[in-house]
């Protein structure tokens, strides 16, 4: 580990080469930035009365249940990430290489799914309750079963599906970490929890940091699992206060605010490991796992088949379970189209954020002024806005331009537009780059972060250009971080729905916005099929990564 | 080598416009109906293919939230590709005339077909179908003639005893609204009060969730719109079957202004391209053949009396329905909603 400075190069920003990329840089946070502008402008607009009816009755539920849901959400998926990544990047016991994939599973779980499916089977009149009263003729009252539709419910269904951010992330860490650093600290006789304490975790500071903050921002965001469990959070706050009192300028405020929020989160962080720079240098060495043995293993075995069987084994089953029962019904060619939407839409939206992200992130690491972390900033807002928000942030400006560009055309040369943008998929996929891009971001920068820049130096000492550098030599290195990120924002995409549903063109739906209608109308037997299909398509690139991520390992070892 | 880049580069730009323009492609044709519609897919639909089907006027769906569907339809103003709106409450068709985004539908046709009550006053939109929102009770443990009225529903003799979802729900939104405008805003601030102190339990779920809950025991009674314990009553799943039927319906308040009920409704948009065949549409969905497709479909009410309605809704016996003009639903709907934020309805 090697604490350096920061790597900028003063005659980098200020050559004709600098300007042109530091522009483009400009325009395109600009571009990102305008729904998430649109959203705070509400803030300028006058506070209308329901303001003083919010602070006398909600308000105050609404904050303290968000701080709870972030409080229990972040320490569970801390606990679940890295006691996973711990067990099957530094340890070895039988079904080590199984567990380390199927870690990942619940992250094809949407929470709502997870939270729909666990309260058919948990509820006061699902099979196991009903059991319980029958085998022991009980009535209501007479027993004592914890309420999945409360807040500590929703705490569990989000740290559930929502850990393997964090496990990813430091797996991937744990994984890169030198060997030699780990040998020198069992070498000097730490226990490999102390080794685990005091040398991997406070390396791995950038992977968890990164992982828990997107699992924290996707929890601010949330609305599917909370409305359906009766909390009022923040953001069921924002629907009531929009759909319910039709305030959308009062919602829009709401909404404004949590984005303040989060942006101070954002900057608490980054200003916190500000002078800290984690590097280590790319090791071959082959690295020892821990043997475990007798109790030990089969231990490490049982919580690892826990955690997989309770945020994906179980409720991917009672899908199966209830898509089987039903499938004559809904397979056919309408869901062979939807299929083939969510997978496209899904992959272009990955492929764009992917883009972006790397952008701005090689930005930063070469140029590294205010610049950059102000557009990094804003960049990474989105993730914590939720969707039906950003739409109505992408959708006004949108419609606002496409209006003005007809009237134009009309005073100018007769000839009505129409609208252009508005209504079409590339609006859409804009809209899930606003949202999403974070992801993507928060992991090409983690990953960039960790190599070395004295990698850079040499390069570019040797007469290569900035762009050289990053297609030579940082983007092959990040492999798996480029790959991780892809899989994250495909995954998310697929599972999207508000946004979706407000911005997509006529005539097309994917499988997340059939799941919702049916789960909406109550008919989750034939939800089922489509939220089965969402979980599976996910599994795909979820497969394909793990595969590249041992296959690395398999080269080391 | 230079050159084969260089074709690899003009191939890579060809495929990326390519691609941009399938992006941004608008497939929109002036003689098609729009609609954006808060009623879902499969619920609606059908209809639509066949309207298709006799007319030969394509129609093209979005569906969503009725909120997000109109702030889509008001941003894009006067260029909407919208030529119907779809709700399935009266809240947002009022909420769509207040915005300014609707013309008025002037069709004599349909005039007769909906009673005025179902419709918005200044001709702005129509109801397509009713929905009543009922008590429900365990036939064990509740007697029918213990039950009344909505108003009855906060005696403190129900302690502990009532299941019903949350007030984010615009069903239950839709009740207090109409109770505001019944009883006046007092009451119904005095009546939530004790109507929540008799919650069972935390709002949580749906209706059929509530239905389950009073069918488990958790509670005795419940209120919930009449087609879900229709539905629950002729699915495919026997756990909901054996659920339905350990509860029984009761309509209440018959002995003064009716059972409250809601629509879900159409309307036709300022900026509709095609108005007369979107007149031709909303003719269509409230003629008798449409309207006996909602009972049986969706076990929803048809508008008129003398459309035949399914076999589950004629088992629960002809009801009287408060004739309050569903605009007022619409009106009173913020006020409701702070009034059971005050009452600490969740």
């Amino acid at each position: 580990m090697e604490i350096s400075s920061n790597l900028s190069n003063t005659n980098t920003s200020k050559s004709s080469f600098g300007r042109g990329w530091r522009l483009s840089l400009f325009i395109c946070s600009v571009i990102i930035a305008i729904p998430i502008l649109t959203v705070l402008a509400s803030l300028g607009l006058p506070f209308s009365e329901s303001w003083q009816h919010l602070f006398d009755t909600v308000l105050s539920d609404y904050v303290i249940n968000s701080l709870l849901l972030m409080i229990g959400v972040g320490t569970g998926t801390l606990v679940l990430g890295v006691s996973a990544a711990w067990l099957t990047a530094m340890c070895d016991f039988p079904g080590r290489k199984i567990l380390s994939w199927a870690f990942l599973l619940p992250m094809a779980m949407p929470a709502y799914i997870i939270a729909y499916t666990y309260t058919g089977i948990l509820d006061f009149a699902g099979p196991i309750q009903t059991l319980l009263r029958h085998s022991f003729n009980w009535e209501y009252g007479d027993y004592y079963f914890p309420e999945i539709r409360s807040l500590g419910g929703a705490i569990c269904m989000l740290s559930l599906v929502l850990y393997p951010y964090v496990y990813m992330l430091v797996r991937v860490s744990f994984i890169e970490q030198s060997t030699a650093v780990l040998e020198a600290s069992r070498n000097l006789g730490k226990k490999p929890w102390q080794t685990l304490f005091l040398v991997a975790l406070p390396m791995a500071r950038p992977a968890i940091v990164a992982g828990v903050s997107l699992a924290l921002m996707e929890t601010l965001a949330d609305y599917g699992t909370v409305a359906y469990f009766g909390v009022s959070a923040f953001t069921t706050g924002i629907f009531r206060t929009w759909y319910g009192l039709g305030e959308l300028t009062t919602a829009a405020q709401l909404c404004a605010f949590l984005m303040l929020f989060v942006f101070a989160l954002i900057i608490a962080e980054r200003w916190s490991r500000q002078r800290l720079r984690f590097h280590h240098n790319a090791s071959q060495k082959k690295m020892v796992r821990l043997q475990l043995s007798g109790w030990r293993s089969a231990l490490a075995l049982s919580v690892g088949v826990l955690i997989v069987a309770l945020g994906f084994v179980i409720p991917a089953g009672q899908l199966a379970i209830w898509a089987a029962s039903r499938w004559q019904e809904n397979v056919n060619s309408q869901f062979l189209d939807l299929l083939f939407n969510s997978f496209s839409l899904a992959f272009v939206a990955a492929l764009c954020c992917l883009l972006v992200a790397i952008f701005l992130a090689y930005s930063k690491r070469i140029f590294n002024t205010r610049l950059e972390h102000g557009a990094i900033g804003i960049a990474s807002l989105g993730y914590a806005v939720p969707g039906t928000v950003i739409a109505v942030g992408v959708l006004i400006p949108i419609a606002w331009l496409d209006n003005q560009i007809d009237f134009l055309s009309r005073t100018w040369f007769d000839y009505p537009t129409g609208l252009l943008l508005s209504g079409t998929l590339g609006i859409l996929v804009f809209a899930y780059l606003v949202r999403f891009l974070s992801i993507a971001l928060n992991t090409v920068d983690s990953g960039l972060i960790s190599i070395k820049p004295n990698l850079d130096e040499s390069a570019r000492s040797l007469g290569a250009s900035p762009s050289k550098v990053l297609r030579r030599i940082h983007l092959p290195i990040l492999r798996t971080s480029l790959l991780t990120a892809l899989l994250l924002v495909f995954v998310e995409v697929l599972k999207e729905l508000p946004t979706t549903l407000i911005l997509r063109p006529f005539n097309f739906n994917t499988l997340a916005v059939r799941t919702y209608e049916l789960a909406s109308d109550e008919r989750l037997m034939d939800a089922a099929l489509p939220a089965l299909a969402i979980v599976i398509i996910g599994l795909l690139p979820v497969l394909l990564i793990t595969k590249s991520i041992l296959k690395e390992r398999l080269t080391n070892d | 080598m230079e050159k084969r880049y260089l074709h690899l580069g003009i191939t890579k730009n060809v495929l990326i416009t390519i691609f941009i323009t399938m992006l941004f492609q608008q497939s929109l044709i002036a003689d098609e109906l729009n609609i954006y519609s808060a009623r879902q897919e499969s619920l609606i639909k059908p209809l639509l293919d066949q309207f298709t089907e006799s007319t030969e006027i394509k129609v093209n769906l979005v569906t969503g939230k009725g909120d997000a569907l109109l702030t889509r339809l008001q941003s894009e103003a006067m260029n909407s590709p919208a030529d119907i709106l779809l709700t399935v409450d009266a809240g947002r068709l009022y909420r769509a005339q207040q915005a300014g985004v609707l013309q008025s539908i002037d069709s004599s046709a349909l005039d007769s077909l909906v009673p005025s009550h179902l419709r918005s006053s200044d001709d702005k939109w129509i109801g397509l179908s009713v929905r009543a929102r009922v008590i429900i009770y365990a036939k064990d443990r509740v007697n029918s003639n213990q039950l009344s009225t909505y108003e009855a529903l906060a005696d403190p003799k129900w302690k502990n005893k009532i299941c019903v979802r949350s007030s984010n729900n615009i069903y239950n939104q839709s009740m207090v609204a109409g109770m505001i405008a019944s009883q006046g805003m007092e009451k119904t601030e005095i009546w939530l009060k004790g109507l929540v102190d008799n919650f069972a339990r935390t709002p949580a779920g749906g209706d059929r969730d509530q239905i389950k809950a009073v069918a488990a025991g958790q509670c005795d009674i419940a209120v919930v719109n009449s087609y879900y314990l229709g539905r629950m009553l002729t699915s495919e799943d026997e756990n909901q079957r054996d659920a339905a039927n350990k509860v029984a319906l009761f309509w209440p308040n018959q002995g003064d202004r009716g059972t409250h009920v809601n629509i879900s409704g159409a309307a036709i948009t300022k900026s509709a391209k095609n108005p007369i065949s979107a007149k031709r549409l909303l003719a269509f969905l409230a003629k008798d053949s449409s309207q006996r497709w909602y009972a049986e479909k969706n076990n929803e009410f048809p508008v008129r009396d003398n459309v035949s309605i399914s076999k589950v809704l004629a088992s629960w016996g002809p009801f009287k329905a408060d004739t309050l003009n569903v605009t007022e639903l619409g009106r009173n709907n913020s006020s409701a909603i702070m009034a059971m934020d005050r009452a600490g309805w969740k």
